[in-house]
């Protein structure tokens, strides 16, 4: 159970004018102005949840994480984990949770991957029959067997992604930070990391909570979704909910032949064409006002229609109209 | 302690991966030990008497100097940590069970331990075969022996408790580089490292023996030659003690002042 009420943190930033005269004027006297990360951010986690926390750049996410992850201490506000105050039992907390921070490593560089594990079975004093059986599972379920005799600075971005994501799970924790787990990978690492994830969370009941701007992540892992914008949390909501708010607007891709009037098209309430050559035509219509199968008709009337699908909007167009609803 | 012997042992592995380095280390120390035997030949070829320390002495103090500079040398730093703090990588070791302090310390000291097992024996063994009052020759006896031993894990322990200081104050400053200049040459001046503290004029080398930088190199060495001994050596010894808890007793404070303040870099 995670219950995080009212949290804020600022941090002080040191700022000058651009030119190297105001870098000398620096020198003597600095300005410093305060940023504020969050302001009084509140939500509940129950155990076994998966949830994804979303938001632009600089909304304050990271720093959400790290305040719950025990690194960072608050201004304000309370967060419990597990019955823990994440910053004033740091070292007892952190026995119950796993993170990965995907721009980080936390494997050693120049040695074998097994080494950080068995550094980290150390730290967590895991018992030697337990660590057998959690890597074999996790070498089985990540297709580890070949990388972890490997250097880690010899593994790719993807082979090392999956040996970081074993890593924080080592200990078998409870609650599972990733902080954006599958920036820069590429598809196939990318599925096999939700996959994953997912499974963990079925069998194991790991609770986990996750950053990321990549919405296929989202729309893959996760049904509840926080959206964060300048320090707040702006929506918590479910993610099938918020596809049908967001779903007014369907698009059609059509291939025809003929000539389509897209004039009698654009004067028509609630359609737009977005693109239309040689034969081929995007069109939106908001589903207020129009249905698909009067769109249809209407086309089939006018041309002989080739090929046609039907599209709801992408977890990522809808967050793109959720920041501008939020004018974040 | 089983955890910290597992940071020092995954330290040690990953620093004696780099063969070439050590290499290089070895024939810098040949090249720095005769030169400095060869500047003190010398100043001493005029009368020796005048000294505070035999020449033969001063010999084995510097290719012990050299054999173990790596755990003295007061201008090195594991740049794992340093970068961990600067890059904001330290997020990762602050969500460890594990006490940052220990942990760090016993990653330097690995660090520090590794280096000189690798440099160590090639430069020992040939200054144990050089001629004359060249070379590097065996204590006077197992008490001196005992001594030296003893010293040099302590000498090794203040020196790193002192960087641990270093690392600490970067997490105020985020570059360490300025910090460094001025407390390694401080620091690698008043442990004798340049020239032997007997050397010193006795006004500053009274005071400069009671610095905890004199707990560095300076006993450890000095012990091994015999121009430390008897109740001079056990009251050395303390004194090291001393300042070993001192510097890591402080180190603590800060230390834990520093982690509530501490603001994560780089996202």
């Amino acid at each position: 159970m995670i219950e995080v009420s009212n949290l804020t943190k600022s941090f002080r930033v040191s700022t000058r004018e651009a030119g190297f005269k105001n870098a000398v004027r620096a020198l003597i006297k600095r300005k410093y102005e305060y940023i504020q990360a969050l302001s009084g951010i509140s939500f509940r986690i129950a155990d076994g949840e998966m949830v994804g926390y979303i938001g632009p750049n600089g909304a304050g996410k990271s720093t959400t994480i790290k305040i719950m992850c025990g690194i960072l201490t608050p201004d304000s506000g309370e967060c419990e984990i597990c019955g823990r105050i994440p910053w004033k039992e740091r070292t007892r907390h952190v026995r119950d949770i796993g993170v990965v921070f995907g721009q980080r490593s936390q494997l050693w560089w120049d040695v074998p991957v097994i080494d950080s594990f068995e550094l980290l079975r150390d730290i967590y004093k895991v018992e030697h029959s337990a660590y057998r059986k959690t890597l074999d599972e996790l070498t089985q379920l990540l297709n580890l067997n070949r990388l972890l005799k490997t250097p880690t600075r010899n593994l790719s971005l993807g082979q090392r992604m999956r040996c970081e994501i074993a890593a924080s799970l080592i200990h078998s924790p409870k609650v599972l930070f990733l902080d954006e787990p599958t920036i820069g990978l590429d598809a196939v690492s990318k599925i096999a990391v939700r996959e994953f994830i997912k499974e963990r969370n079925r069998n194991s009941g790991t609770t986990v909570i996750l950053t990321t701007h990549d919405m296929q992540d989202i729309e893959a892992l996760t049904e509840r979704i926080l959206l964060i914008g300048r320090g707040r949390i702006l929506l918590d909501g479910n993610m099938r909910e918020l596809k049908q708010r967001f779903s007014r607007h369907k698009k059609i891709a059509v291939a025809y032949a003929g000539s389509l009037s897209s004039d009698m098209l654009s004067n028509c309430d609630g359609i737009t064409v977005r693109e239309e050559k040689m034969g081929r035509a995007l069109i939106v219509l908001d589903s207020n006002l129009l249905t698909v199968s009067e769109v249809i008709e209407m086309l089939s009337k006018t041309v002989d229609i080739k090929d046609i699908s039907v599209e709801g909007v992408t977890a990522e167009e809808m967050v793109v109209e959720l920041y501008k609803a939020y004018r974040i | 302690m089983k955890v910290y012997l597992s940071v020092f042992k995954i330290r040690f592995s990953a620093v004696i991966q780099y063969r070439a380095a050590a290499l290089a280390g070895i024939a810098t120390q040949f090249a720095w030990g005769f030169l400095e035997i060869f500047a003190f030949r010398t100043i001493y070829s005029g009368n020796e008497s005048g000294f505070p320390m035999p020449f033969s002495q001063l010999s084995s103090y510097i290719w012990l100097q050299q054999a173990f500079l790596a755990l003295f040398m007061t201008w090195f730093y594991d740049r794992d940590i340093l970068d961990a703090i600067s890059s904001g990588n330290i997020s990762y070791e602050l969500s460890r069970p594990l006490d940052l302090y220990g942990r760090w310390f016993f990653q330097t000291a690995a660090n520090r331990v590794a280096r000189a097992l690798l440099r160590c024996a090639p430069i020992l063994v040939v200054a144990f075969f050089l001629p004359g009052p060249f070379r590097l020759s065996l204590p006077e006896n197992g008490v001196q022996a005992l001594g030296f031993l003893v010293s040099l894990a302590l000498g090794l322990g203040v020196v790193v408790a002192f960087g641990m200081l270093i690392y600490t104050l970067t997490f105020y400053t985020l570059s360490s580089t300025g910090l460094w200049a001025v407390f390694a040459m401080l620091a690698d001046f008043m442990s004798g490292s340049v020239i032997p503290l007997p050397f010193f004029p006795s006004g500053i080398r009274k005071i400069a023996e009671l610095l905890p930088f004199a707990s560095m190199q300076n006993l450890p060495l000095r012990i091994y030659v015999g121009n430390i001994a008897g109740s001079d050596m056990l009251i050395g010894l303390v004194l090291q003690c001393f300042w070993l808890l001192s510097l890591v007793i402080f180190g603590r404070l800060i230390m834990r002042r520093a982690l509530t303040k501490v603001t994560v870099h780089g996202g």
